[in-house]
């Protein structure tokens, strides 16, 4: 997709998202909707470093409250505005991901995925003895009522959504079509031989890891506002680590369509099944379709598609 | 001369937990260790083990340990199927170090989930004529629940390095480890040892499960922080040494416990994770790697 | 020495207790055919992951047209200009074959765009793989493989160009083949270091050969002079 199609594209689903706000359609609409767009920020966010460079991060979920959490602290200490938290989280989550890739990237990648699983339970444990954010009891932040443009806070924090779920597609389509996606793609096939090509492959590695935890933590950034109640044990769930695995491995990894099909599907999926059958359930459903996909279809729908279409 | 009496303590409970550990890593040892397969799901068999500990003990009142042993066979078998799923799959395919670990990652999130489903996030816990009392040797008072499973995780530690020493099948699977080429000359198949190998590691998550129970109450979330530490007593310990594996279990366990006990138990986790983070940057290879 | 482009001085490099070099030394002029042969498990891959930075050495020194790159990072060795094959290729299996070209053009020869891409075709046009532009690597025979190593290699603008056993496992066609390959290399002015067990390859290839046996240097000389070698002799036949 060329660079003019893509921007268009984007201006179009801005305008489609923005108009639907003025529908005046039910408010559980942007509750769910929300969660959607939120999902597809963190499966974009993933692939980044997963399906493009091939290093698995487990630990999306520290990631995502480590950027909750730092909402929290600025809205407590600060009253910050919404544009401060978004910011102050992405830079916050890029260092950890910097961090912990700093010290693990030179070794396995299996090393890196283990470093990121013991790191989220790390973050859930300082969250929990952290008593300025609530501790394991939590913390409740008030929603404002309403906002600027549109009728519900809750309307807003869509529409920033949507905005943060552009930005995340744009960033790693930008990534995929350049250079850089074509080195972190070598890495992916190979990395001994990319490194001995000319690629720096730890710098490389490093940029992808930052890039991507920023992501996922500026998708954590508005969290508090919406769900007004936050606690580590829901902030730092198993399922976001899942889903953001789930999502790219059921869309396709190479491209960044693929996550965002995912997504779509997978979180739209959960968001129907959460009100009929009961929430685990639904989670159980989760991990046996992440595990049937990595072992019958490990390239995802758009895999299957091009499959079937003989390339 | 209060700190010398708590810093003792601390270190003998250290000790004490420090081989449970071990015996919880031996999965991680011989899988990660012997057969380079990053079986993360490890810590949650175990914790399947607990919950069937915790079944039988519930409707028969049978004592924990002799259910972690009879349950042994079974999780041998489910190993067995869950490599030979993994070698299909993955390993045949050269994918085992992305697919794979997200397989067992999944798997993880699977058998959590339905222990969540099944018996709720409560903890529980068994009921053992010797697991409330303590034992007093000398100014040191040792809890039976710290004593027993440490006694039996030395067993069991025991039993799996002269199973890897003296018997045929336990150095050809040490010599997969090493060369495959080499066994598959000598007309053994390296599939069925690694399938062996890896039942035999997850079979002692069975005993290791019960074990847990035993020291203290379960509930299904609990494997997420074992599995810095079994990995970290794993490198550690040299990948695949089963001394190592003790002896680095021991160290672990000592450093936990005097964290636990000088700054407060929730930062145990994080001691695992710096001193697998240590391990990766100063020793790769472990205390006793090759 | 005077006019080495590659000087090797003294190099170690232990895996645990098994010493894979010990203290090798060698020199490589510019514009060299250069022989590095020895029986299996000698060092020969050792020495080449360790010119190319793939390992780090535990002892000596490695200049490169004067510099001291013992420490570098092997991508930046490849700048420098050093660049190896691998002895099984490694090839980005998702890319296409100029998609693997295009790797080496822009991170170690630094060029872009349309430049990038009629570079790769040209290499490719040299290499004989033209036709294969836009099949993907996982596709290629064995022989077509071996040749994108090597136009991989070019296409990262070598000034020494290291082939880890590049005919290895190959008919006797596709041997001269390749070893013409490497003569018109030679000829446009790239150093190459070959590492080869297909003796009749080095010795009509290389001008001057170093022979290894378990991590020592044991013999340097014309092909002439290595055959008639008793030292050399007995290391691939033994007493």
């Amino acid at each position: 997709m060329g660079n003019r199609t893509f921007a268009l594209v984007v201006v179009a689903v801005v305008g489609v998202g923005f108009l639907t706000t003025r529908l005046g359609v039910n408010q559980y609409y942007y509750f769910a909707g929300y969660v959607i767009l939120q999902y597809i920020v963190l499966a974009t966010a993933w692939n980044i470093l997963g399906g493009y460079t091939g290093y698995v991060n487990f630990g999306t979920a520290g990631f995502f409250a480590l950027g909750a959490y730092t909402s929290v602290v600025l809205i407590k200490s600060a009253g910050a505005p919404l544009v401060v938290l978004l910011i102050a989280a992405g830079f916050v989550t890029g260092l950890l991901g910097l961090g912990i890739g700093y010290l693990t990237l030179r070794l396995r990648g299996v090393f890196f995925s283990i470093a990121t699983l013991a790191l989220a339970v790390v973050l859930e444990t300082v969250a929990i003895n952290s008593e300025y954010v609530g501790g394991a009891r939590g913390i409740t932040i008030s929603r404002p009522a309403r906002s600027l443009l549109f009728g519900s806070y809750v309307e807003f924090l869509f529409a920033v959504m949507l905005l943060l779920a552009l930005l995340a597609i744009a960033v790693a389509w930008w990534i995929e079509t350049s250079w850089i996606g074509r080195g972190l793609a070598a890495i992916r096939d190979n990395e001994e031989a990319a490194e001995c090509m000319g690629v720096p492959t730890l710098r490389l590695k490093l940029v992808a890891t930052t890039v991507s935890g920023s992501l996922m933590g500026i998708a954590g950034a508005p969290f508090p506002y919406y769900v007004t109640f936050v606690d580590p044990l829901s902030t730092f769930d198993l399922n976001y680590a899942v889903n953001s695995l789930a999502m790219p491995m059921v869309g396709g990894t190479t491209t960044w369509i693929g996550p965002v099909i995912g997504a779509v599907l997978l979180a739209t999926a959960q968001q129907v099944a959460t009100v009929t059958i009961s929430s685990e359930l639904n989670l159980l459903i989760v991990g046996v379709v992440l595990v049937g996909f990595v072992i019958l279809a490990p390239e995802g729908l758009l895999g299957l598609v091009r499959r079937v279409r003989g390339r | 001369m209060v700190a010398l009496d708590l810093l003792w303590n601390a270190v003998i409970a250290g000790i004490l937990l420090g081989g449970f550990y071990a015996a919880v890593s031996l999965g991680i040892s011989i899988a990660f260790g012997l057969l380079d397969v990053v079986n993360i799901a490890h810590p949650v068999f175990v914790v399947l083990g607990s919950y069937a500990a915790y079944v039988t003990n519930t409707a028969f009142g049978l004592d924990p340990i002799v259910a972690g042993v009879l349950f042994t066979p079974v999780f041998y078998l489910i190993g067995v199927v869950v490599y030979r799923v993994y070698y299909v799959s993955f390993e045949k395919k050269g994918q085992e170090s992305l697919r794979g670990l997200v397989f067992f990652f999944g798997l993880l999130f699977i058998i959590e989930v339905g222990l969540t489903l099944k018996y709720g996030v409560d903890y529980r816990l068994v009921e053992a004529r010797y697991i409330g009392e303590n034992l007093r040797v000398g100014p040191v008072s040792v809890a039976l629940r710290l004593l027993v499973p440490f006694l039996v995780a030395v067993l069991l530690t025991l039993g799996i390095h002269l199973y890897f020493s003296k018997t045929f099948l336990g150095r050809a699977i040490k010599a997969v480890s090493q060369d495959s080429l080499a066994l598959r000359l000598m007309g053994a198949d390296p599939v069925k040892i690694k399938d062996v190998a890896f039942g035999i590691a997850i079979a002692t998550a069975s005993l290791a499960g019960a074990l847990l129970i035993m020291i203290g109450p379960v509930e299904p979330s609990m494997n997420r922080a074992y599995i810095g530490r079994v990995f970290a007593i794993a490198v550690l310990g040299g990948m695949g040494s089963i001394g190592g594996t003790l002896v680095a279990g021991l160290i672990l366990g000592v450093v936990e416990s005097l964290t636990s006990t000088f700054y407060g138990p929730s930062w145990s986790v994080a001691v695992s994770f710096g001193v697998l983070l240590l391990a990766l940057a100063v020793r790769p290879a472990g205390l006793f790697g090759r | 020495m005077a006019g080495a482009l590659l000087e090797v001085e003294g190099l170690t490099k232990r895996f645990g207790g098994f010493t894979a070099l010990n203290r090798v030394s060698l020199h490589v002029k510019a514009g060299e055919r250069f022989g590095l042969i020895g029986p299996n498990g000698s060092g020969k891959t050792t020495l080449i992951n360790c010119i190319s930075g793939t390992l780090r050495s535990e002892g000596g020194t490695i200049l490169f047209t004067g510099h001291d790159i013992t420490g570098m990072p092997a991508h930046q060795r490849t700048r420098l200009g050093i660049v190896r094959t691998f002895q099984i290729p490694k090839p980005f299996a998702s890319m296409t074959v100029l998609g693997n070209l295009r790797i080496p053009i822009e991170y170690a020869a630094h060029r872009h765009g349309a430049d990038a891409v009629a570079n790769a075709m040209e290499i490719l046009e040299l290499m004989g793989l033209a036709a294969k532009a836009h099949v993907t690597a996982a596709a290629l025979t064995q022989i077509e493989m071996r040749k994108l190593e090597l136009a991989r290699a070019l296409a990262a603008k070598p000034k020494l160009l290291v082939a880890d056993e590049a005919m290895a496992g190959l008919s006797s066609g596709e041997v001269d083949d390749i070893l013409t390959i490497l003569f018109r290399l030679n000829e446009r002015g790239i150093t190459i270091i070959m590492i080869e067990h297909i003796m009749r390859a080095v010795m009509r290839f290389s001008e001057r050969i170093v022979v290894l046996d378990a991590g020592d240097r044991i013999a340097e000389g014309t092909p002439d002079e290595i055959v008639k070698n008793p030292a050399v002799e007995k290391a691939y036949l033994g007493e």
